[in-house]
């Protein structure tokens, strides 16, 4: 890819990405943020890579930390914010439907 | 094992890679709301899914057993910290989140150039600087972060620490980076693996140096900060590394914390470079004309006082701050609103945008304790309801609701959006003590005569108001 193209998708990335953020409420800011923590993640990509590469110790301790790193991001990162979510998704009113339980 | 080959770089790869990125912008725009963003959640978690083993794919892949167990440890430990972290602790989780993801991409930022070196080929410029960015940018995040988890977690003092001149060695270690990576790039030929590591380090130092004297109030803005350095360190990495689902899932990060920075500024009235480089939060000041020492005449109440305002309300707002979380008092004061609402009084509540640790931070508390989100309003929907309210509860809100910030334009947090508690009919304020807040200056809201403190802890005072609203 000529470095031309990789800063046309970055820009057009720039405005999708301002974009499609600015709508999130701020209700939903922190699983945002722990969302983007998880895509960040991707990163593990450039451990895999390196750890292709890698002929030396030093190589492969860092390869290894940096998927390790991104494994954590990406793992963590969904996990957290799916465990948050889920608060906010929860039924609004579980005393009416389990008070209904009982009368019938 | 897998013979379907991927060639680095080639359609399919790339292809899979689009699918992937696209999957990562359907699902935050999934996220723009509660009820469809837990859905959106997965299909962005599916994306990355699909990028990862695209990449296990590739042609190249190789030490398997290393990536088995660098995934391994970093599964484990995700999924153990995923599940233990508190609400509470959030901010700590995200701050780290952020660190070892910019420490990951500083790792393969040096691993590219000594690999570029062994090779002994000329490097060309157009993966050499965006190697340098994503070094020293990975570097920045990584200590900034630990800095900024380790003031969360009250390892170090969250007040600010400032060694005399610190500005001049900020500006002289920035100086020395850029000098640095303009002679690496210069000498793109063979570029020097001993200067780079000095790179790492200066930058490494700077992180620390500009986090250090950040106050605790300003956290916020520092957490959301470093989320967008290392978006923009992932997506250098892919400049780097010609993945173009590094540099969109990057952007996309880096605009995701660009935003809620600028947010956070703007709901604390200050600029990003005043909040970095000013170190605001220290010494009291004094500034709200209450510094004297002398005790100001406000009026106190117990619990049952208390009781019998909100019981007789038609409409009460919770102001909820900080001092809630750290008090656990979310579930207590959700006991305080059902009883109201058990006798009609419409019952919501007020977010300020920087009431937690860091942005929405108060949203999730509550959401924990069951409040439904529709009763969660902004500051700016919730002020223009402030004079139809008859109650205002602040509990462990204090800067968010001084009136000092309106009125008085000498006070260091005039022109601060703020909850307009003192529009509403009464106010009580459940708080400890006068201490004042995190901006170190006297709250004039306490003193007013419509406001009465109710000096408890949290937990127990919505605990001893909702007993007291049931025996009524």
């Amino acid at each position: 890819m000529s470095l031309m193209t990789e800063i046309t998708i970055f820009v057009l990335a720039v405005f999708v990405g301002f974009e499609v953020i600015s709508k999130v409420p701020t209700t939903l800011h922190t699983p945002l943020m722990s969302q983007t923590n998880a895509i960040h993640g991707i990163v593990m990509l450039g451990g895999l890579i390196v750890l292709g590469f890698a002929d030396d110790g030093l190589e492969y301790a860092i390869g290894t930390i940096a998927v390790a790193f991104g494994a954590i991001n990406i793992v963590g990162g969904f996990m957290v914010t799916d465990r948050m979510l889920g608060m906010f998704s929860k039924k609004p009113k579980p005393k009416a439907s389990s008070d209904g339980k009982g009368g019938a | 094992m897998v013979e379907a080959v991927l060639k680095p770089g080639g359609d399919a790869a790339t292809a899979l890679y689009i699918v992937a990125f696209s999957l990562f912008i359907i699902g935050i725009k999934q996220g723009t709301h509660p009820t469809t963003a837990k859905r959106g959640n997965l299909i962005a978690a599916a994306g990355m899914a699909v990028a990862v083993v695209t990449t296990l794919l590739l042609d190249g892949m190789g030490n398997w057993g290393l990536i088995v167990l660098g995934l391994g440890i970093g599964t484990a430990i995700g999924v153990i910290a995923s599940i233990r972290v508190q609400m509470t602790e959030m901010p700590q989780m995200v701050a780290l989140y952020n660190g070892v993801g910019g420490g990951a991409v500083a790792l393969i930022a040096w691993s590219e150039i000594r690999h570029g070196i062994s090779i002994g080929e000329d490097f060309p410029l157009d993966s050499l600087i965006p190697v340098i960015f994503a070094g020293i940018v990975g570097s920045v995040s990584f200590w900034g972060s630990n800095i900024a988890f380790a003031k969360l977690q009250d390892l170090i003092p969250t007040r600010p620490i400032a060694a005399p001149g610190q500005q001049v060695i900020n500006a002289v270690l920035l100086l020395a980076i850029i000098v640095i990576s303009v002679i690496l790039a210069v000498d793109h030929e063979s570029p020097s693996q001993g200067l780079f590591i000095l790179l790492l380090v200066l930058a490494a130092i700077l992180g620390n140096l500009v986090v250090l004297p950040i106050g605790g109030a300003d956290m916020p803005v520092v957490i959301s900060l470093l989320n967008a350095f290392t978006g923009l360190s992932a997506a250098a990495a892919g400049f780097a590394l010609d993945n173009v689902a590094l540099i969109v899932a990057g952007t996309l990060v880096g605009s995701s914390g660009t935003i809620l920075t600028l947010e956070m500024a703007t709901a604390m009235n200050r600029s990003v470079s005043n909040i970095l480089f000013s170190g605001f939060g220290g010494a009291p000041s004094g500034g709200g004309g209450g510094g004297t020492g002398e005790e100001r005449p406000h009026v106190s109440i117990g619990a049952q006082d208390a009781a019998i305002k909100l019981a007789y309300a038609d409409s009460v707002v919770i102001v909820p701050g900080y001092g809630l979380a750290v008090a656990q008092a979310q579930h207590a004061i959700k006991e305080v609103a059902d009883e109201l609402e058990k006798r009609g009084v419409t019952v919501n509540y007020a977010i300020h945008p920087v009431a937690g640790r860091m942005p929405g931070h108060m949203n999730v508390l509550l959401a924990e304790a069951d409040v439904p989100y529709e009763n969660l309003k902004e500051m700016e929907e919730i002020n223009p309801e402030m004079p139809r309210t008859d109650v205002a509860v602040v509990v462990g809100a204090n800067d968010v609701t001084n009136p000092a910030a309106k009125n008085d334009p000498d006070s260091p947090i005039a022109g601060m959006p703020i909850i307009e508690v003192n529009e509403a009919q009464q106010v009580i304020v459940i708080k400890r003590s006068l201490s004042p807040g995190f901006a170190g200056i006297d709250n004039d809201l306490f003193y007013e005569p419509n406001t009465s403190m109710l000096f408890a802890d949290a937990k127990q005072a919505a605990a001893d108001i909702a007993a007291e609203i049931g025996n009524l």
